[in-house]
């Protein structure tokens, strides 16, 4: 018999009808009796404090039933504890062309949108700062007075072990810069809320987030009402990608409006609007500095990091300390220093998308390997399948791995891409590159400090044989969902069709912290087996007395019990539960998932933990015009350690979307500003692959299960991202010998250094050098005592 | 200004009285019900607003209703007849072509459209005919799978 049979079954998702027949219920498509809907009025200046509001035209505007500023939500708040420097609408300053700075609930958009223009705006225009350079060499007023120091938001420094050490034992040193440019999470689904208070002086907020815990946490602050009078139902989310996952603005003016007008309200934003509202990839700029032995194994590395934040804080300290975090979950490193920054900007505020602060560091070391590995004489297979880390083992910076399987990874994308029979082997013009990448399987610790679960799911069964599961999971495309329903109905064996979900209800369903660091498939999937669990014991039990034999005996499959030595005496799963019914009352049960306690002893050490990390490696094979630079990317092989597939359709469907996305950030992907605007907010001028440009791919599932996932199972939403944009540079590289150390590659950057190479310069473009700033001192850690060691030579 | 207009949507005839500025989009989803079609910019940029009208795909955000009387127009709630899924339909279900389905309408129209004209592109051409039309979520590897699956070999 098959070892499970609904577990790595390719099949549809629970939802998949509704999707299909346009019948899934997205924020935008609610409406309600007597509906107004809100507009924002963004700010006008990068900078500049709001001297005065006038509303009084547009609320005189027929139709118009309420009209808002800043004054009205004066309440601070901030996803991350320590940075609380939001306010629901702008309040003192504007700190972007974009802000939202007003808001008016009208009888239908158009009006509403008539009454943006009626708002009288005197504003003080203030000194910007647009780029990281102009926000450290700060001259006027800084953009927030919280923060490090300045337009500083945060500054870090960690060493661990002995990198000086590590450097002078090392056969060869270089040093690299590398620049990542921000780019945005482009959900096809502009985001969308809708407020409804009633006369019980209740407020319910539908609205399409990733994280309908935090919003709840969050709108209760900015509003001043208590979470038990807050109920969120998160919506299905039409492409989330990290983009969903704060509160925002307009779900805080929504809520607000519908309190003082009594009327539901809806509030869509425009294209233009998502576009400022972002939270999307930082710019990174980056300096990274490896020793390593003449075998290629790393001695020591000193990364670091200069974030541009944009206007808030957000999840900027978390981004931050991502940008350091998992540089060592792949090879051995023994010794490593780790300093970074990141600044206040006067441009929309970035935050999580996919990847979450990862993705940068991850191109800058993947390709200055590529480069120690041709400057040794190594093959970039060599170099890094020889000094993988140990499974089982810890890191330098105490992050603890389980199971590790790029070894496998790597054999099998070498293979099928033939990457050595091709790399610097093939004819000018065409190349292939190699990378490799890591990711969390949920973060080890929460946003906001506690020690509750982070996820619970309630299962209760009608004696009738449904199946009611419960759980606060939201789903954003990703089959969260489906992988609940999967997880359950293997457990209790019975049919999906026995399932019926409640998801993502703050009044309904027990707590889940939301989809975000590729989190919800570990953990939510443990707490569903903990319950089911609790359920099959009572029902084996029933149907043992029923069947006269004991309970170790039974199997719970197809949808009976019955006897594993004899299958014919059995009881259908609806009359072992009447059976458990009556020996105890309700069946009811909790499941839930705390992750192991996985923090370091050190400040700092919150960020990076992780119950289980996945793996990829992944070649891209590209074709570069040298007349004009571009670049037709031929194919990507991609293998991914996922632990087990819980359903292989949705984790190949996980892998191509995160290549497509990582490709179009390495190729095309811009959120850049000109006169301090941004340059392309609409789908149009900013560019993103289409069918044209994404090539075929092909995907390799790597299976090795990990003891702590679900079944096994490891994360797949966000890892296979990350190798993209280094294989895609050192594939460029290989193809016309040119470095491009900046994301992302535009046919440009290629010819600009085809030109230097001809004129005999380095054939590099990529930023110059770092700020000179000076780090605090670092906060030394002593190694763990399960990392990698420097070997005496 | 309001007009009453009569609309051939999913083979009924409906009279609506709306303002005539309002687009195809506004007029389906405000004023019909008809929120299946869906919209990503509102301004002729992703294709997530696509309609068949005739048969042919039409973005519904730039669209004016009152241009429309007399012809035929498709959303993806007319797609599936007497509660059988259109054979693309099914096919985007079983092969994971749909993860958040948000642009999911828009591409099931652009692609019946393709197949009831071209009845067996290859895979080059079914990427031609969807140019127009942006995922973020599924590469479109799936996508281009399930058509392959409809279009007769
Ligand atoms: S909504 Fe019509 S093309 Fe985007
Ligand atoms: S499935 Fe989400 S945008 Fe296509």
């Amino acid at each position: 018999m098959e070892e499970f049979d609904i577990i790595g079954q390719p099949l549809p998702k629970v939802d998949a009808v509704n999707k299909v027949t346009g019948a899934t219920p997205f924020a935008d498509d609610l409406s309600l009796p007597r509906m107004l809907y809100a507009k924002l009025l963004g700010c006008h200046h990068p900078h500049a404090r709001l001297k005065a509001i006038d509303t009084t035209q547009a609320t005189a505007l027929p139709g118009v039933v309420a009209v808002i500023t800043g004054a009205d939500l004066p309440v601070k708040y901030g996803i991350i504890p320590s940075s609380q420097d939001e306010t629901g609408l702008a309040g003192d300053k504007g700190r972007f062309v974009g802000d939202p700075i007003a808001a008016v609930a009208a009888v239908d958009e158009e009006t509403a949108e008539r009454a943006l223009e009626l708002i009288q705006v005197e504003y003080e225009a203030l000194p910007a700062y647009l780029s990281i350079e102009e926000a450290l060499d700060q001259k006027g007023e800084p953009i927030h007075d919280s923060g490090d120091q300045g337009n500083i938001h945060k500054l870090v420094s960690l060493e661990y072990g002995d990198p000086q050490a590590g450097f002078s034992q090392a056969d060869y040193v270089r040093d690299d810069t590398f620049f990542y440019q921000g780019n945005t999470h482009l959900p096809i689904e502009q985001h969308a809320a809708l407020a409804h208070y009633t006369a019980d002086s209740r407020l319910t907020l539908w609205s399409s987030t990733q994280t309908p815990h935090y919003v709840h946490r969050l709108l209760s602050k900015a509003l001043g009402i208590p979470m038990s009078r807050v109920r969120i139902i998160a919506t299905p989310v039409g492409g989330g990608f990290g983009g969903k996952c704060d509160l925002f603005g307009h779900e805080i003016a929504a809520a607000k409006l519908a309190m003082i007008t009594g009327r539901p309200v809806k509030i869509t934003l425009t294209r233009e609007e998502v576009f400022y509202t972002h939270r999307g990839r930082h710019p990174v700029l980056m300096w990274v500095k490896t020793g390593v032995r003449q075998d290629g194994s790393i001695t020591a590395m000193h990364f670091k990091t200069f974030l541009d934040g944009g206007a808030h804080g957000s999840y900027g300290i978390a981004s931050t300390y991502y940008t350091g975090a998992l540089q060592t979950v792949t090879y051995k490193i023994p010794a490593y220093k780790f300093d970074g920054l990141r600044v206040f900007t006067n441009k929309p505020p970035c935050g999580p998308k996919r990847g979450h602060g990862t993705p940068q560091p991850r191109f800058a070391l993947e390709v200055q390997l590529d480069k120690i590995a041709e400057a040794l004489g190594l093959s970039p297979v060599d170099i890094r399948r020889r000094h993988l880390v140990e499974e089982n083992s810890h890191t330098v910076n105490h992050l603890r791995i389980t199971t590790c399987a790029l070894d496998e990874c790597l054999d099998k994308v070498v293979k099928a891409s033939g990457f050595r029979e091709k790399h610097r082997q093939l004819a000018y013009g065409r190349g292939i590159g190699l990378a490799c990448g890591s990711y969390l399987s949920g973060a080890g610790l929460p946003i906001y400090w506690n020690d509750l679960p982070h996820t619970s799911v309630q299962i209760k069964l009608d004696r009738g044989g449904g199946v009611a599961v419960y759980c606060g999971q939201a789903d954003i495309g990703q089959g969260s969902t489906s992988v609940l329903a999967y997880t359950v109905a293997e457990v209790l064996g019975v049919g999906l069709d026995h399932i019926q979900l409640t998801v993502a209800d703050t009044d309904l369903t027990p707590i889940d912290l939301g989809s975000y660091s590729s989190r919800v498939t570990f953990m939510m999937g443990n707490a569903a087996i903990q319950a089911a669990e609790k359920l099959k014991a009572l029902l084996l039990e029933a149907a043992a007395d029923m069947l006269e034999l004991p309970v170790g005996a039974l199997a719970a499959r197809g949808g009976r019990i019955f006897c594993v030595d004899d299958e014919r005496r059995s009881v259908p799963f609806e009359q072992a539960v009447q059976r458990a019914e009556a020996q105890h009352g309700a069946l009811v049960a909790m499941g839930s998932y705390t992750p192991p306690k996985l923090a370091g002893p050190f400040k700092g050490s919150g960020v990076g933990p992780s119950p289980a990390y996945s793996y990829s490696a992944c070649a891209v094979e590209v074709n570069v015009d040298p007349q004009t630079g571009e670049i037709k990317v031929e194919k990507i092989w991609i293998a991914h350690d996922c632990g087990r597939a819980i359903n292989p359709l949705l984790v190949e469907g996980q892998i191509e979307g995160g290549v497509y996305m990582g490709l179009g950030e390495a190729l095309m992907e811009e959120q850049s500003f000109r006169r301090q605007q941004h340059k392309s907010p609409s789908m149009l001028d900013y560019k993103s692959p289409t069918t044209l440009e994404t090539p075929e791919i092909e995907t390799l599932i790597i299976e090795r299960p990990d003891p702590g996932g679900p079944f096994g199972a490891k994360e797949a939403g966000q890892g296979p991202l990350l190798p993209v944009p280094p294989a895609l540079a050192n594939a460029v590289y290989d193809a016309v010998g040119v470095r491009i150390d900046e994301i992302p590659i535009t046919p440009e950057k290629v010819l600009k250094a085809l030109d230097l190479k001809r004129q005999g310069k380095a054939a590099r473009v990529g930023p110059k050098g770092i700020p000179n700033v000076t780090f605090p001192k670092p906060v030394w850690v002593e190694p763990h005592s399960g990392a990698p060691k420097l070997e005496a030579e | 200004m309001k007009q009453l207009i009569t609309l051939n949507v999913n083979n009924e005839t409906i009279e609506v009285y709306t303002a005539i500025h309002k687009t195809l989009l506004e007029v389906l989803r405000e004023d019909l019900q008809l929120t299946g079609t869906k919209h990503g910019c509102e301004l002729g940029e992703c294709g997530a607003c696509t309609v068949l009208v005739d048969g042919e795909p039409v973005l519904s955000c730039l669209a004016l209703p009152i241009e429309l009387e007399g012809q035929a127009i498709l959303t993806v709630e007319g797609l599936a007849v007497d509660g059988e899924l259109h054979p693309l339909q099914q096919a985007f279900a079983d092969n994971g072509a749909a993860q958040c389905g948000y642009c999911t309408p828009g591409i099931l129209l652009t692609a019946k459209a393709l197949l009831d004209h071209h009845p067996h592109p290859s895979r080059d051409e079914i990427r031609q005919a969807l140019a127009g039309n942006l995922c973020r979520c599924t590469g479109y590897a799936k996508i281009l799978d399930a058509i392959e699956a409809v279009r007769v070999p």
